[in-house]
């Protein structure tokens, strides 16, 4: 049992309702800020203002859209199954809701005099909480898409089951190495564990497959394939409206602040006070409220992150994206966590010095070369061979010459007739190059 | 002195209550304007395809496979927690044998890649 555990068993009731109801209005406004921001920044790479009406800067403008949501009318399709279609908005939400409450915002803090960590949850399981949590909101997903009754929908739930499930097992590899190091499941114990440095720097293997594979967890571009437009309309909340949309929204953006602030914690040191800055007066700053400030701004990069590869990148086609998952991303995790553990096992045990340690090592990855280098390449397929191979030129079809030059541009011809040089034109003497001979040719 | 889990409780109760509020309240607040067409499946506009009723309908095997691999992976994960968790404890001993069973994972996973288990088409 450590410090911030025995500090939250001595709340009194009232305080534990105060944090509750405190995370819960959290995680709603950074919904509502989160949606803001993501249209808002999304706006500016697209080169448009965003929305800008709606209060200052457009704050407001997820508060009125959710309003607006939710006077408008709820529609149950004549094939929905009654009571799992009402059910599956309450099944994905309310998991996503209670994710949250492990993550430690902050140490040791006095409210209303009574001393207590801004944690709301200290379990020494907390990260089990989180990935039960994760798994049970799947369940609102394929329940939504099967109950709708409706072709797309289905699609759409299967599509974003696999993938959650896919990368849950990416997320949770990752996870291994971090307790490994910190000797410990529960996320303020982790937290403590980075004082003296940050795992994302000790682990960097971990902390990339978390990267990837909490996008793909979320549901978000470009893995958002379950909500491919084109494909699959709006995936596995294609038939909900009203509130019930709302809430299917409202949970997809909590789990991007969780897996985000999730993210903080196991990887960029919780709420601890970034370099320069816990020098500052022997670690004044990593008291009191100041935590809170830090883990709010390392979870708001990644939700940055989040909106910045959603105006990046396009979407993945879904084999190649369930390749990843499955050949990259989870035989590489099982290949890093072996190596932790053997190399954290090797110098716990103290077999070996560490001039020994780094010839083992060398060796290792001269094999690990040799054996890449031994591998043959994969040999192209027999038919692209058997195909007709189109003549380059001539051969009685007109084929255009394919080392073609293209010709200057008029305009810029005409500005450089008009203003008195030649120099910008190639001189018809200067580069006979064999394109230019060639061309005429293939016209034939 | 509480339960620890108390809390969790708590915030369980707080969200699904939220939740179900707003699931509950959404057809009593919306307008309800009758329109056929409204409550068919939505298929862009052209004539729904026959389902069967009360949800449900076919899919592709590739999904269930992947199901299966997840839970195998999953208890994976479910042995190798708490082996990270008592690292220390256990030693070298512990080490070695996390490592075979790895491998022994591996090899499992390995026949699984070549079969095109995780292939998509």
């Amino acid at each position: 049992m450590n410090e911030t555990a025995r500090l939250i068993a001595d709340d009194p009731i009232w305080l534990i309702l105060i944090k509750v109801v405190g995370t819960f209005a959290f995680l709603v406004v950074m919904t509502l800020l989160t949606i803001w921001a993501e249209r808002r920044v999304i706006g500016r790479m697209q080169q448009r203002p965003g929305p800008n009406r709606a209060g200052p800067f457009g704050m407001l403008q997820s508060l009125a859209d959710g309003l607006k949501l939710a006077f408008k009318e709820d529609i149950r399709p004549v094939m929905a199954d009654k009571w799992i279609y009402i059910l599956a908005p309450v099944v994905s939400a309310t998991p996503a809701l209670v994710a949250f409450s492990v993550i430690p915002v902050g140490g040791r803090v006095t409210i209303f005099g009574e001393p207590t960590a801004l944690q709301l949850v200290e379990l020494p399981v907390s990260l089990l909480v989180v990935l039960a949590a994760a798994s049970v909101g799947v369940y609102g997903i394929v329940l939504a898409g099967w109950s709708s009754g409706s072709p797309y929908p289905l699609l759409g739930a299967l599509r974003s089951a696999a993938q959650v499930i896919s990368y849950e097992i990416a997320m949770g590899l990752s996870f291994i190495a971090v307790i490994l190091y910190a000797g410990t499941l529960s996320t303020s114990g982790i937290v403590a564990a980075q004082q003296n440095g940050w795992f994302f720097a000790l682990l960097p293997f971990s902390f990339l497959v978390y990267a990837i594979a909490m996008v793909g967890e979320t549901n978000r571009a470009p893995f958002d394939l379950p909500e491919a437009e084109s494909e699959l309309v709006g995936g596995f909340h294609t038939e909900y409206s009203s509130l019930k949309f709302a809430l299917f929204f409202l949970a997809e953006y909590i789990n991007m602040v969780t897996v985000s602030a999730l993210a903080t914690t196991l990887f960029l040191g919780g709420w601890h006070a970034p370099w320069p800055l816990y020098l500052i007066g022997d670690g004044v700053l990593n008291t009191g409220w100041w935590p809170v400030l830090w883990f709010l701004g390392k979870t708001l990069f990644f939700l940055f992150v989040f909106v910045w590869l959603r105006g990046t990148l396009p979407r993945l086609r879904y084999d190649q994206f369930m390749n990843l998952g499955w050949k990259v991303l989870v035989p590489l995790s099982l290949v890093w966590i072996c190596a932790v553990t053997a190399i954290r096992g090797i110098r716990e045990a103290d077999l070996l010095g560490s001039q020994q340690f780094l010839f083992i090592g060398g060796g290792i990855v001269v094999l690990l070369l040799l054996v890449a280098f031994l591998v043959p390449d994969r040999q192209p397929p027999e038919q692209e061979q058997q195909e007709p191979v189109a003549p380059l030129s001539g051969g009685g079809y007109p084929v255009p010459p394919l080392d073609l030059k293209v010709p200057e541009s008029p305009r810029e011809t005409r500005v450089s007739a008009t203003s008195g040089t030649r120099s910008r034109l190639p001189e018809a003497g200067q580069e006979p190059t064999s394109s230019t001979k060639e061309a005429p040719d293939g016209n034939d | 002195m509480l339960d620890p889990y108390i809390p969790l409780v708590l915030m369980f109760a707080l969200a699904f209550g939220f939740a179900a509020f707003s699931v509950a309240i959404a057809p009593l607040v919306g307008p309800r304007r009758y329109n056929k067409a409204k409550l068919d499946a939505y298929e862009c506009g052209i004539e729904p395809s026959p389902q069967p009723v009360g949800g449900g309908g076919r899919m592709p095997v590739a999904y269930y496979l992947t199901a299966m691999m997840f839970i195998l992976f999953d208890i994976e994960m479910v042995f190798l927690f708490p082996y990270a968790v008592s690292a220390d404890a256990l030693g070298l001993y512990g080490v070695v044998a996390v490592i075979l069973f790895i491998l022994t994972f591996g090899f499992a996973d390995l026949y699984v890649w070549r079969r095109g288990g995780f292939d998509w088409d």
